[in-house]
């Protein structure tokens, strides 16, 4: 289990309930897990929490079995890729250069950046179709593109698990689609991978489990089959939504209209 | 530009404004007094080249080059790039710091420079400890905050023992405020040394942390940077690196603000490269400052804090209307 929490509960000062209650789930290597729910349902917040960015109120987190806390940063970057969910940069940094700091995790504060490096940097690039980016000044690329770039300079550190938070926001069907199918090789080669999104419809279809979280609390997890259904989704989401299945066998759901319901007689 | 030529650049004008440091001056003025001083052992030339000009020169390119650094890492800390090393309430302590020492014990050589220096340290321990009473965390937005209050409240101080000083007095600490090399020698350049070798040390090991902050604290973090522990490291080591140039040089604004602007438009922003070549240009900027500062009106010297301005300000508003387009 990389990445564990146990009765997580986290509670901000002032806030009358708890942003998260009692959470616990695991990723382990080779699988995805997509987090899913409402807007303020406590998503980013878990994320965050995992990552010891955020001290839990009570529970705990651990990374590799070993509390998150007790991890120094450097080692837990060589372990853990993150996206997150904005970012922006204020020095004309070029693409080239935002992914390198990818390998500062695995350099020394004064080590020359070696062959080995380069050649990661470079085969990252690839993989995120932002290799012909390289010489462009962040503060010039499309939100797309931006996107990609964080998502290779995640992959530069060479990590055992990837957590994106809402990692498709800023793209097109065809990135969206490019991003997911490189999230789904990388976890079939071992990787373990949190993500969080909207689009429950992908999730059901790249995911291994999925997690629905509503008001700091773990209401659904499982397969995308055990989870996506239409009670659920409707009752989490507060609007009615229909769930049909896809030529797979993936769940994918539809907000309905009012009067939608009588009109296809479900 | 290749980096190769860039660098060769930045050496060679570094050495070219020392060379001119040493050449030009109120007296011995020029070449053939300069190659006087080479050839002839015994000679006033070797003397003043030596004994005078040498140290002046030497301190303040490491002066100007501690500056510079501690300029380019504090901008990086608060993700800004106006940011001065004058600009976190060292300036009011600095100077609260000299005046008191010049009302109090008159213009006695060795009490300036350490009574500024305290007060330097004094402002940094109450900027420090204010920016993190509101939290645990060093907050850079309170920390600029915290220093510009902390500045303004010794600023207050010292305007108002001013009024109350002699014409004389006032003059004083008025130039001294302004900033010069007129008082330097070798033991002058080993207190510097004494005081901001470690800094500037320390420093050039954080110049990967410093790239990781300007991403943002909580990326730096997720890359591998220990955020807290780098800021204070930062904080400190930029502050004391300024407070020491205070120390014996009074206060030289703008080399701080303009140099490290400059320099990311010519080297790029990465710190690895950016804080080395900050270090060469501000060296060599001020020592051409104070060439300026020494010859231009001789045998009346002008403070150099007022030749950086004169050519600082011009320089960064041009800067300035670039980066902003």
């Amino acid at each position: 289990m990389i990445l564990q929490a146990e009765h997580l509960t986290i509670r901000y000062a002032d806030a009358p309930a708890p942003a998260l209650s009692e959470v616990s789930l695991g990723v382990t290597p080779g699988s995805l897990m997509v987090l899913g729910g409402p807007n303020g349902s406590g998503k980013t917040t878990l994320l965050r929490a995992l990552l010891g960015v955020l001290p839990p109120s009570t529970g705990s987190v651990s990374i590799d079995g070993r509390a998150v806390g007790n991890w120094p940063r450097d080692e837990l970057a060589r372990r853990i890729g993150v996206v997150s969910q904005r970012e922006e940069v204020w020095v004309p940094l070029s693409v080239e250069e935002v992914v390198t700091m990818g390998r500062y995790a695995h350099l020394g504060p004064l080590t020359p950046i070696r062959a080995a490096d380069r050649s990661v940097i470079q085969q990252v690039l690839e993989r995120c179709d932002v290799a012909e980016l390289r010489t462009r000044k962040a503060d010039t690329l499309s939100g797309g593109e931006w996107q990609r770039v964080r998502i290779a300079r995640a992959l530069a550190q060479e990590p055992q698990a990837l957590v994106l938070d809402e990692p498709g926001n800023a793209l097109d069907v065809r990135h969206e689609m490019e991003v997911m199918e490189l999230i789904r090789t990388l976890v079939d080669d071992g990787m373990a991978c949190l993500l969080i999104t909207h689009h429950l419809n992908l999730a059901s279809r790249y995911a291994d489990q999925v997690v629905l979280l509503d008001k700091g609390r773990i209401v659904a997890e499982g397969t995308p089959s055990d989870v996506l259904r239409e009670e659920i989704l409707s009752r989490v989401f507060g609007w009615p939504i229909a769930v049909t299945p896809w030529r797979g066998g993936s769940p994918q759901f539809i907000p309905l209209r009012p009067g939608d319901r009588d009109r296809i007689g479900g | 530009m290749t980096k190769a030529v860039q660098w060769s650049l930045l050496v060679g004008g570094a050495l070219l404004a020392i060379l001119t440091g040493l050449v030009f001056g109120a007296t011995f003025n020029g070449p053939a007094a300069f190659i006087e001083g080479i050839r002839a052992p015994e000679s006033m030339a070797r003397t003043i080249l030596v004994e005078v000009r040498l140290p002046r020169v030497v301190l303040a390119f490491v002066v100007g080059g501690g500056l510079g650094i501690a300029g380019a890492a504090l901008q990086a800390l608060v993700r800004n790039p106006l940011a001065d090393p004058y600009l976190l309430g060292l300036s009011g302590g600095a100077g609260l710091g000299a005046v008191l020492a010049i009302a109090v014990a008159g213009a006695a050589p060795w009490a300036v420079p350490t009574s500024a220096f305290v007060g330097a340290l004094t402002a940094i321990v109450m900027v420090y400890r204010l920016s993190v009473a509101a939290g645990r965390r060093l907050d850079p937005r309170v920390l600029l905050l915290v220093g510009v209050v902390v500045g303004s409240f010794a600023g207050a101080i010292m305007s108002a023992i001013m009024v109350l000083a002699t014409a004389s007095e006032l003059r004083n600490a008025f130039l001294w405020l302004l900033g010069g090399f007129s008082a330097s020698s070798w033991q002058a350049l080993g207190v510097y040394l004494a005081y901001a070798t470690i800094p500037v040390v320390v420093l050039m090991t954080q110049a990967r942390r410093l790239d990781l902050l300007t991403m943002g604290e909580e990326t730096a973090q997720f890359l591998g940077a220990d955020v807290e522990r780098t800021k204070r490291v930062i904080y400190v080591t930029a502050s004391l690196l300024t407070a020491a140039a205070v120390a014996v040089s009074g206060m030289i604004g703008f080399v701080g603000l303009v140099v490290p602007h400059a320099m990311r438009r010519l080297v790029g922003p990465l710190h690895t490269a950016l804080l080395p070549a900050v270090f060469l240009a501000s060296g060599g900027f001020l020592v051409l400052a104070d060439s300026i500062a020494r010859s231009i009106v001789a045998p009346i010297e002008l403070p150099v804090g007022v030749v950086t301005a004169l050519v600082g300000v011009p320089l960064f508003a041009l800067l300035l209307r670039r980066t902003l387009r």
